[in-house]
């Protein structure tokens, strides 16, 4: 197939409120290629969930899609009807959501929840169980069999975890939305799963949208990333580009803020000054200026566009790549 | 310095199922121990980390601590008191010298309560409500970086950190010799994060309050702990200065761990030790160490003698037959 897997352009998602319009994401541009793992970073209320509901098309009632088109291999998500976007979720897109603890039905076995979301399959009852058992052991349960008849709460949090990604990729979808999936996992469990995440995803082909404010995890799992802020993308590029010679200042303070990157021990630890604009009543120019070091003039009148800094490196700044490729 | 809490040998056990036989008093409840003997100290104005993966007994070792839950056996004194056993009545003094935050900051604050009233309920409280209540309102919240007027806001009109600044604030209401704190900094932002460990660090210095962090981030545990705790399966596993055990870990799991920690670099050279399966239940604890099935360096007598509580020096502590060197 030619062309991203996933290609949203101009994609503008605003929330009506009692305070005025909330534009909650502005003129979003990303790409997710087929095969490739794409992971978004971003503080909380940066519009990483509201980009999720777009793409699936669960948005809440208040939300509205401004301008914009989600490209989906040949189709346009915004623009299918209702019908056929429920052909489409679980089949061909699903999501693994951040809480494992509350993602399966608590008073369902695994096995009856593992068979009941292939109804569309159309196969035998014997055979949606191998099915299952199958996945289950694909993701490391040891006695997938015998397991299929456990409840939830018979499980660990990390298998809780895996279980929900093997439902997930149980239909072989050609794009997997993994929404904070290790948040609630303590570090070795994190890897654990983080490492099945890729096998699986080399094994099956399919293309993930990783949504983390863990620094490390995306930078362990990804091949590109994408850095929100404010209901923007900031920058954009491969891993090692964006990681290693940031270009948007706000990709640079994210970085240095990281306490992972810090081995000195230290008694202060570096912040980001400031708050997050207010998106009901946004300032003229760049949605970043109040808290940015190296704001100019230009920064308060114009909004930056976005700029090719090098192929598949994009960031929307005025002054990126020239003379604020500092490292970290 | 001296001691403020002595935890000896603590355990915390629940009941679990126990069906009708159980009911009419007829075989015991099956329980779990999810704490089982676990001994600390925390001294005066220090900083003690307790790490460990969710089920290991952190949040439960620290709720017996604040006495939300009871011991069944062990010894927790606190300035040179005994605590265990007490009945509500005579806790309660004590409690005015230890606060808790807790994990969920929006959760653990009244949606229907304002700023004012949540962080001076310990006031009314313990009964000391000869003070000027909007005063005190608008000097904890400064103390914490919060402007005064937030006094006047409900919880939802706070951000996830200024939620943080709240919980701290309140906990710090009665000047607590000891501050317990759950996780404070779980689906944070890392810039987030970042003041709100700044704060606590800035105000254990200004108040010499000591705290006892819980928490699975290891990158927490180095930046403001003075020594840390390793816990698996409701025990200690591996207790010592930060600095020491994040250079010179002795237990695997410790090692592990640490290993574990992502690092934020595409190009990071991992050196990875990965363990075997799941953490075991506490309904089935494994025989001896009970690390054994899942340590890559196991060897024949760890799955028969238990290992004891070892030093390497003498402030660092293992429970392993086979250190790391």
């Amino acid at each position: 197939m030619a062309g991203p897997l996933l290609d949203i352009r101009d994609l503008s998602v605003h929330y009506k409120t009692p305070r005025g319009n909330l534009k909650a994401l502005r003129q979003v541009n990303l790409e997710i290629p087929a095969g490739k793992i794409v992971g978004v970073v971003g503080e909380s209320g940066c519009g990483k969930s509201t980009l999720i509901s777009a793409i699936l098309r669960l948005m809440s009632p208040n939300a509205q899609v401004a301008e914009g088109r989600i490209g989906f291999k040949h189709e346009d998500l915004l623009a299918v009807s209702e019908e056929r976007m429920r052909a489409l979720r679980g089949k061909e897109i699903s999501i693994v959501f951040q809480d494992p603890m509350q993602a399966h039905n608590p008073v369902l076995t695994i096995g009856r929840q593992m068979a009941d979301i292939q109804y569309r399959d159309g196969t035998s009852a014997a055979e949606k169980r191998r099915h299952a058992a199958a996945m289950l052991g694909e993701v490391g349960i040891p006695d997938p069999e015998l397991r299929l008849d456990q409840y939830p709460h018979e499980f660990s949090g990390g298998m809780r975890q895996r279980i929900a990604i093997a439902m997930a990729l149980m239909a072989k979808p050609a794009l997997l939305i993994a929404d904070e999936p290790t948040t609630a996992l303590d570090a070795t469990l994190e890897v654990q799963v983080i490492h099945k995440l890729k096998a699986l995803q080399a094994d099956y082909g399919c293309s993930i949208l990783f949504i983390s404010h863990h620094l490390g995890v995306i930078a362990e799992l990804c091949d590109e990333v994408v850095v929100m802020y404010a209901g923007e993308v900031v920058e954009q590029g491969s891993v090692r580009a964006v990681f290693h010679a940031p270009q948007h200042p706000y990709t640079r303070r994210l970085l240095e803020c990281d306490p992972g990157r810090i081995k000195q021990r230290t008694r202060t630890l570096p912040t980001i000054p400031g708050e997050v604009p207010d998106l009901a009543a946004l300032p003229q120019g760049c949605v970043f200026r109040d808290r940015c070091h190296d704001a100019i003039d230009r920064c308060a009148s114009e909004h930056p566009a976005w700029r090719v800094l090098s192929d598949g490196h994009h960031a929307a700044c005025h002054i990126a790549g020239q003379g604020g490729d500092r490292e970290p | 310095m001296t001691d403020l809490l002595e935890v000896d040998d603590v355990k915390v056990r629940f009941s679990v199922g126990g069906g009708f036989l159980t009911s009419l008093g007829l075989g015991a409840a099956p329980s779990i121990e999810a704490v089982a003997g676990v001994s600390l100290r925390v001294k005066q104005g220090e900083t003690y980390a307790i790490v460990g993966e969710s089920g290991s007994g952190k949040t439960t070792l620290a709720r017996a601590v604040a006495g939300l839950l009871t011991a069944q056996e062990g010894s927790i004194r606190f300035q040179g008191e005994e605590l265990r056993g007490l009945p509500e009545s005579q806790f309660r003094p004590h409690r005015r010298h230890m606060a808790m935050m807790f994990q969920d900051p929006v959760g653990s604050l009244s949606p229907r309560l304002s700023i004012k009233y949540l962080i001076t309920e310990p006031y009314r409280i313990h009964g000391l409500t000869d003070r000027d209540l909007d005063a005190e309102a608008r000097r904890l919240l400064e103390m914490v970086g919060l402007p005064g007027e937030f006094a006047q806001r409900y919880p939802y009109q706070l951000s996830g950190g200024q939620a943080r600044r709240v919980g701290v604030a309140r906990a710090l209401a009665l000047e607590p010799k000891l501050v317990l704190a759950d996780e404070p900094t779980a689906g944070l932002d890392v810039s987030v994060q970042g003041e709100l460990l700044n704060l606590l660090s800035d105000l254990r210095d200004r108040l010499g309050v000591a705290m006892m962090v819980i928490t699975h981030n290891l990158n927490v545990v180095r930046h403001i702990a003075d020594r840390v705790g390793i816990m698996y399966l409701g025990r200690l596993v591996e207790e010592g200065p930060t600095e020491t055990v994040f250079a010179n870990p002795k237990h695997p799991y410790t090692l592990a761990l640490l290993a574990a920690n992502p690092e934020p670099d595409p190009d990071a050279v991992l050196d990875r030790i990965e363990l075997k399966g799941e953490p075991p239940s506490l309904l089935n604890r494994p025989a001896a160490c009970e690390f054994h099935n899942r340590c890559p360096f196991v060897r024949d007598n760890c799955a028969v003698d238990t290992p004891g509580w070892q030093a390497v020096e003498p402030d660092h502590h293992h429970r392993c037959h086979w250190p790391r060197s």
